[in-house]
């Protein structure tokens, strides 16, 4: 039976391969768990992996296939980052904060997914809380690059974005504030898409920064993205910053053509300090755009150089915010030795957040004192603002935006983790689109020393057609999707 | 912007975190480094503009007041930390 090639299969080949029964299911399943067993110990892309329950899920699955009722997901098996809930299935955030922690609910999420027939594997790696840009993060262990193991997955969805890139899974889900979808796409030659802000329902995604926050794909190729999108997006009255908007087929969008399409490349965004092979690559991406018979121009969206530092008042605000739940009493590590209440809350937190975490505590809760509320936290929402609606003038002109997603290529492990200035300005180039709500796309734009380039498409608030239609047409042009790493 | 160490253990007592003194040390130094760089919004006029919290136009979400399933409790305090009698235990508030 498995004279077929299982290795990176995208969604809707598998799904063929389901539905034409050239496969079960199970033995879809079982191929993924050997790759895991084979290879995740040097990738390290999964912090929790599920066997039994994808089996079952895959018999049913293949039962609901057998019987003639399945969808695009029946059967396919995917990876979640472990910031989301996974009913009976540990979810850590990689924080020693909830190791243990096993949620009584499934995240909207996983259980629209779930009824879609998709089957768990596991929970993948990420910066502790969502809280970083290398995966190095993670309480319990860095994830590795498939590409170049002594490099960084790019973060905070690193474990996602790897085990995409090396085979296993046919997909995974990212969180993205700053750019923790896009940025590891880009570093592990995936596809990686955040939505419109309330797009898709945060129900049981474990909160980080309420304003940014948004859950989106991790794919092998932009139909996949597209696909996985359809299943996810739509309203759920658990989530009040949910969008009630009309539910759409976003493949339809997939064309391969870009006749009118207007493309307007921000000079902004091709910062001082950039790789030049970054560089060269996505000034090569935009020639093939303009073959397919886009229009492309510069334009100026002048205070991106401000967002990042909007983004580091903002974000840690929220996050003081919502990290002030753990406090060692409902659920979560608890340190009973203290002398009292208080004491053992501080040592609790002391004990279950890593360095990262605290920091953006602390800076959170700097900005939010009295006295500095206005100085910071405020000025933050009012440069917001002004981003925003720059962002909103372009788009009356222009369809898309393209930039690179990240100013360099995946880094090695280690060489920017005494240095959080130098961390943070990795997400110099993705953070924009959270701070405005919109949608973003990375899409695999070539090598640069034998490591994997990013390209990004935004576009207006639910304009999310327009960026996988210009990303597909990328895509089928330039057919980067089609390189894997040699694992 | 040089932060005092007087500021960060007054932090540490607002988030609930102890720290170490070798721990405030390197907040300190970090925290100070950050918000250098952060400083550079001063140099953006905001005279006039309103403050966005979020980028979608988020109004309260109402409801009607249904009975509806809730979590199965037994699931809900398998992960508390200390129970008694089917309650989430808390230490001492008052003492």
């Amino acid at each position: 039976m498995t004279q077929l090639n299982l290795k990176n299969l995208t969604i809707h080949q598998a799904g063929k391969l389901l539905s034409e029964k050239q496969i079960t299911s199970v033995e879809l399943v079982e191929s993924y768990l050997q790759r895991i067993e084979e290879i995740d110990g040097r990738i390290r892309a999964y912090v929790t992996v599920t066997p039994d329950l994808a089996l079952a899920q895959a018999k049913r699955a293949d039962a609901s296939i057998a019987s003639g009722k399945f969808g695009p997901l029946t059967g396919i098996p995917m990876q979640l980052k472990d910031n989301m809930c996974t009913k009976g299935v540990e979810t850590t955030c990689s924080s020693s904060m909830l190791k243990g922690f096993i949620p009584p609910f499934n995240s909207h999420v996983a259980g629209v997914l779930s009824e879609a027939g998709a089957v768990l594997l596991g929970k993948g790696n990420l910066d502790e809380f969502a809280m970083g840009s290398s995966t190095e993060n993670s309480a319990f262990f860095p994830t590795r690059n498939p590409w170049n193991t002594d490099m960084v997955p790019g973060g905070s969805s690193g474990g996602p974005a790897a085990a995409v890139a090396a085979g296993e899974c046919t997909f995974s889900l990212g969180s993205d504030t700053g750019g923790s979808i896009r940025q590891p796409a880009s570093f592990c030659g995936v596809v990686g898409m955040k939505p419109t802000y309330g797009l898709v329902s945060r129900y049981g995604l474990v909160a980080f920064a309420s304003s940014l926050d948004q859950i989106g794909p991790l794919t092998a190729d932009v139909e996949d993205s597209a696909i996985l999108l359809n299943c996810i997006a739509g309203h759920d009255e658990k989530d009040s910053t949910s969008l009630d908007v009309p539910k759409r087929d976003y493949t339809s969008a997939l064309k391969e053509d870009l006749t009118g399409l207007k493309i307007g490349i921000p000079k902004e965004y091709f910062i001082e300090g950039m790789d030049p092979d970054v560089q060269r690559l996505i000034l090569d991406a935009l020639d093939v755009l303009k073959h397919l018979g886009a229009e492309v121009s510069e334009i100026s969206l002048p205070h991106t150089p401000y967002a990042l530092a909007v983004y580091y008042i903002i974000a840690p605000s929220e996050a003081s915010a919502n990290l002030s739940r753990y406090d060692g009493v409902k659920y979560g590590l608890s340190a009973q030795d203290g002398e009292n209440m208080w004491d053992a809350m501080e040592k609790t937190r002391q004990q279950g957040f890593g360095e990262e975490v605290k920091r953006r505590i602390f800076l959170g809760t700097y900005a939010l004192s009295s006295g500095y509320y206005d100085a910071y936290y405020l000025k933050a929402q009012k440069v917001r603002t002004i981003i925003r609606e720059e962002f909103e003038k372009s788009f009356q002109d222009f369809d898309v935006i393209a930039m690179p997603t990240s100013p360099s290529t995946a880094f090695p492990l280690g060489s920017k983790l005494q240095d959080p200035l130098q961390m943070y300005l990795n997400d110099v180039l993705t953070l924009p689109a959270n701070i405005a709500g919109i949608p973003g796309i990375s899409v695999p734009a070539g090598f640069s020393k034998g490591l994997p380039v990013g390209l990004q498409f935004m576009a207006g608030a639910l304009q999310e057609e327009k960026i996988f239609r210009v990303a597909h047409a990328y895509e089928k042009a330039s057919d980067w999707v089609s390189c894997v790493p040699d694992l | 912007m040089e932060i005092s160490k007087e500021e960060i253990v007054h932090l540490a007592s607002l988030t609930r975190i102890a720290m170490t003194e070798a721990e405030i040390e390197l907040m300190r130094d970090q925290m100070s480094n950050i918000l250098d760089n952060i400083s550079v919004l001063n140099e953006v006029s905001t005279d006039g503009i309103e403050p966005t919290s979020h980028s979608i136009n988020v109004i309260s979400v109402m409801r009607d007041d249904e009975s509806a399933d809730s979590m199965v409790h037994d699931e809900v305090l398998a992960n508390a930390p200390l129970t008694e009698s089917g309650f989430i235990r808390v230490r001492a508030v008052l003492e």
